[in-house]
């Protein structure tokens, strides 16, 4: 009786471990056999919402107002997209996503897009089969520093000491620069940012470093802003975009071409305000074609020939978006790499025809 | 000396040489950190500001306009804001049972089976809609402190019925209902609640079907539910070794059945026993809650860092955290007061 209970339990353990087994190599081989769901756009319109997958929370990228309402050039990306594809800007579920699960929500389904401020790398693009269809901003790490220490480049930082938040990359960076550069930098590692910049204030390191977007955003919160400058060079590569599932061509071309159209209007001086107006008095073709008054562009990409129009007037185009986040009123961050190519920037925009 | 010796407190602090030595340096400590500390939270602080450059050129204290500011945002977070009553009703609904529970001279049986079902239904159609004309509200729009209560009771009314049941399995004289308590509550208890709420994030749409996705805040409430089920089975696993032998063996003897004896019996002498565990099994969840910032629902804590990240109220990280620890404070001190009245009510059995 004893020896039939034992048996029965250790093959109910068994069992069970070999269940919990198949369940998980099930799930991994699921992962990565999963056909790609159906077209994105068709899901979208079917659902009439745009399920877009933010940030928790950075300046001018993602952030809620003190009503609530998120704000950022990364949600207006997402309200233009919304507009292209449903016409309407309102029509959003934002996913605020943390940094270990945004891949993974995307992978999922549960979101059509992800803008969420993340570096476009070989890895992502590979291993985790995703498709990163273009950059919205050109960021790198950077060094917040003391004025009075006399420094105009990084690579001038030798034996300084520097303050940052805990994350294989920032540090790694550092690592590899002053070992190429010879210089020796000494590192301080915070768990929060403004932990990190509470310890510099109070003279404990020397600089702080981060990546470009966030230090504009952190220079803004110390007690004397002026005693602390940005230094003008990167060490880093960051190039901060759009990620979709791999699979959906379609899709792909949407978010692509959304992109290319709101650098597109900035170069041709469509604005939110006179994109209407434009699109009467207009005689520039690239201007007709973008606005959709000739041509079947929309039509191509499988929707409304006007859809570019309706993205332009929900937030403006490009520079617009980059002004009212980035701009001297707002986080004061210089344009640099993000400017368009024919003003030394880096955004250099397919042509429209 | 002689005279200080009288009063009974001076008498503590001042009665020894090494007495007055160390509060005289306590005395000391405090007039050194205190003021700096007033100042910043009263005599300096600016309360009416538009943003962060406003609140700095008004004063060098804290700048409270920021919790000002989002004062609704911390309470509920993203809930509509016409809807908010819903909430608030919800919110009172589940006091006014909970405090007839603990303070209902009759009928308290009635006021306790309210407080499992009335409360946790009415509370859920209240909140989340779609019946009865109230507009659907999505979990993800529920946040601030509304998200913390919602998590904080959906686990202990859910934990305490799995914790008993645990609790009895693990004493159970079947060996694989024993095994599988046992393996529950091992399991549950030896992962850190921030693994699993994790793993739930990241794991769980892996091993689902394409296109199918659990609800963020279900899984949180799953995870939390079964990993205080775990604690739970154990504080009440120690109420039961607490109840005499004897007490059984009465009832036994009086004929009951081995169920009556168990349930009408042993368990609300052993619940007795446990009240202080549960109640600090209660504080510590309402405290754990926080945890589900991470993984992107917008809790209190989730709101308040969230909106230091605001560009017009940038670096307000002191202001924030200390509204957030008064807020829990208070929340926990109410859990407590609860659970001491509680204990005073429900043990008078044992001092009669």
């Amino acid at each position: 009786m004893r020896r039939w209970t034992e048996m029965l339990c250790r093959g109910a353990t068994r069992l069970l471990a070999g269940g919990a087994a198949a369940l998980i190599v099930g799930g991994i081989a699921h992962a990565q056999l999963a056909p790609p769901p159906g077209p994105t756009a068709e899901a979208i319109k079917k659902r009439g919402m745009l399920n877009c997958g933010i940030d928790t929370g950075v300046p001018g990228f993602a952030a809620q107002d003190a009503s609530g309402k998120w704000k950022g050039i990364d949600i207006d990306y997402c309200r233009a997209l919304a507009a292209a594809v449903l016409g309407d800007p309102e029509k959003i579920k934002y996913v605020p996503t943390t940094a270990a699960a945004r891949f993974t929500v995307l992978q999922s389904g549960e979101i059509d897009v992800l803008i969420r401020d993340s570096t476009l790398t070989f890895t992502r693009s590979t291993v985790l089969g995703l498709d990163q269809v273009a950059v919205n901003f050109y960021a790198g790490q950077g060094f917040l520093v003391k004025k009075s220490l006399g420094v105009s480049k990084a690579a001038d930082l030798q034996g300084a000491t520097i303050c940052t938040v805990t994350g294989a990359t920032l540090e790694l960076n550092i690592a590899d620069f002053a070992r190429s550069t010879g210089a020796k930098i000494d590192t301080l590692l915070f768990d929060k940012a403004e932990e990190a910049i509470a310890a510099m204030e109070a003279g404990r390191c020397d600089g702080y470093t981060d990546d470009s977007g966030s230090l504009a955003g952190m220079r803004s919160t110390l007690k004397v802003p002026g005693d602390w400058m940005v230094l003008p060079d990167l060490i880093s590569k960051e190039p901060l975009g759009i990620h979709i599932r791999s699979g959906d061509a379609r899709w792909n071309k949407i978010v692509f071409w959304l992109d290319t159209a709101l650098k597109s209007a900035e170069e041709f001086g469509v604005t939110q305000a006179n994109a209407d107006q434009l699109k009467t008095t207009s005689k520039d073709p690239f201007v007709l074609r973008l606005l959709g008054v000739e041509g079947d562009f929309g039509k191509a990409l499988g929707l409304d020939n006007d859809w570019a129009l309706k993205a332009i007037k929900v937030s403006g185009n490009y520079g617009e978006m980059y002004d009212r986040y980035f701009g001297p009123k707002a986080l004061d961050l210089p344009r640099g790499l993000n400017n368009l190519y024919n003003k030394g920037g880096m955004h250099y925009t397919l042509p429209l025809r | 000396m002689q005279a200080i010796g009288r009063v009974p407190v001076l008498g503590a602090l001042f009665g020894t040489r090494l007495n007055a030595v160390i509060s005289l340096a306590m005395l000391a400590l405090m007039a050194w950190l205190l003021p700096p500390l007033f100042r910043w939270a009263f005599a300096d602080a600016v309360w009416e500001a538009a943003n962060r450059a406003a609140c700095q050129a008004a004063g060098t204290g804290a700048c409270w306009a920021f919790i000002r500011a989002r004062f609704a945002l911390f309470f509920y977070g993203l809930y509509p804001e016409p809807e908010r009553w819903r909430a608030d009703v919800g919110l009172l609904l589940l006091a006014v049972i909970g405090a007839g529970a603990l303070l209902a001279r009759r009928h308290k049986g009635w006021w306790l089976l309210a407080l499992i079902t009335v409360a946790p239904v009415g509370g859920g159609i209240l909140l989340a809609g779609g019946v009865f004309g109230l507009k659907p509200i999505p979990t993800p729009q529920w946040g601030g402190l509304l998200l913390n209560v919602v998590i904080s009771f959906v686990a202990l009314a859910g934990a305490m019925p799995l914790g008993v049941a645990l609790a009895f399995g693990r004493r159970s004289q079947f060996p694989v209902v024993r095994m599988l308590s046992i393996a529950m509550i091992e399991f549950w208890r030896g992962v850190p609640l921030l693994t699993v709420l994790f793993m739930g994030l990241v794991l769980l749409p892996l091993f689902l079907p394409g296109g199918v996705t659990v609800d963020n805040l279900v899984r949180a409430l799953i995870v939390m539910t079964l990993f205080t089920a775990a604690y739970m089975a154990e504080t009440i696993r120690g109420g039961l070794q607490g109840v005499a032998k004897g007490q059984s063996e009465a009832a036994e003897a009086l004929g009951m059945h081995p169920m009556q004896v168990q349930v009408l019996v042993v368990l609300p002498q052993a619940l007795r026993l446990s009240i202080p565990g549960i109640i600090n099994i209660a504080v510590d969840l309402f405290k754990d809650t926080t945890l589900v910032s991470i993984v992107g629902l917008f809790d209190l804590m989730g709101v308040v860092t969230q909106s230091m990240k605001d560009p017009a109220w940038l670096g307000l990280a002191a202001e924030g955290y200390t509204f957030a620890a008064v807020v829990f404070f208070l929340a926990c001190l109410v859990i407590s007061m609860g659970g001491s009245l509680l204990e005073r009510r429900y043990g008078q059995a044992s001092r009669r």
